[in-house]
């Protein structure tokens, strides 16, 4: 037997489709940002390090701050 | 957001197995999520692990070693060594009377061992065809990222000594 649902329960989906897209995103240019330095570390150019380092660590923190907001649309989601 | 869950509330598993479509879907994006946030935190990891090699670098000390006597290999002709150690085979290279050059024989592609074509006058990888130049191991074709690193020789008397590695970069 189906269980009915409220439709307001699937809005949230478009809004956390679009987030983790853009997690995608920001995942897959840091990837290549850490192959890329890797690439030029062996090299011998030891100066890139530090600013990939920050590069990444501003893409992670975008990412976790998409994250928190993938969670708080699925709590709020809940509530409903 | 709460780190752990309180104890009073409904159980996690009546979240996670909901009756209603919505929330299943609800559930595999928000785990999703997750795990593209956790991958985003290793490549993070590897960056740091970089810059943290790259802080502690520490210039390697090269031991001197003998390589070959002078006149013992012909023209054109090539002697394998092992430099700096035992597991590091290298290449020498007579190119004239007086002119000798050494390289890692490990293609800086995927590490086969690369060999000298004279009648090309270039160092070749047989594995993805990845061509280096004999004169100063740059890349002439192929898919090496990185010149070869080069051996630096002495000679010393009537004899050639390897005394260190120069890595090369392609720009």
């Amino acid at each position: 037997m189906k269980v009915p649902e409220p439709p307001e329960r699937w809005r949230g989906l478009t809004a956390i489709d679009g987030a983790l897209a853009l997690i995608a995103v920001l995942l897959i240019v840091q990837l290549w940002l850490l192959s890329a330095t890797l690439e030029s570390f062996l090299a011998g150019h030891r100066e890139t390090a530090l600013p990939a380092a920050f590069a990444s660590g501003v893409m992670l923190f975008a990412c976790f701050g998409l994250y928190l907001f993938v969670e708080k649309v699925d709590r709020e989601a809940r509530k409903r | 957001m709460p780190l752990f869950r309180h104890p009073e509330k409904s159980p996690l598993w009546r979240d996670e197995f909901s009756i209603h479509a919505a929330d299943e879907r609800y559930v595999t994006r928000r785990q999703f999520a997750k795990f593209l946030t956790l991958a985003s935190l290793g490549m993070f990891a590897g960056n740091l692990w970089i810059l943290l090699r790259a802080w502690f670098y520490k210039k390697p000390v090269y031991p001197t070693t003998h390589v070959a006597s002078l006149g013992e290999i012909p023209v054109g002709d090539v002697k394998l060594f092992h430099y700096p150690t035992a597991q590091e085979q290298c290449i020498l290279i007579r190119l004239s009377v007086d002119a000798y050059v050494a390289y890692s024989q490990k293609c800086t592609h995927l590490s086969c061992a690369v060999y000298y074509a004279p009648e090309h006058q270039r160092l070749e990888c047989p594995c993805h065809e990845g061509y280096f130049s004999v004169r100063d191991g740059s890349v002439l074709q192929g898919p090496p990222p990185r010149p070869l690193p080069r051996v630096v020789l002495e000679k010393l008397g009537n004899d050639l000594f390897a005394t260190g590695i120069e890595i090369q970069s392609s720009g």
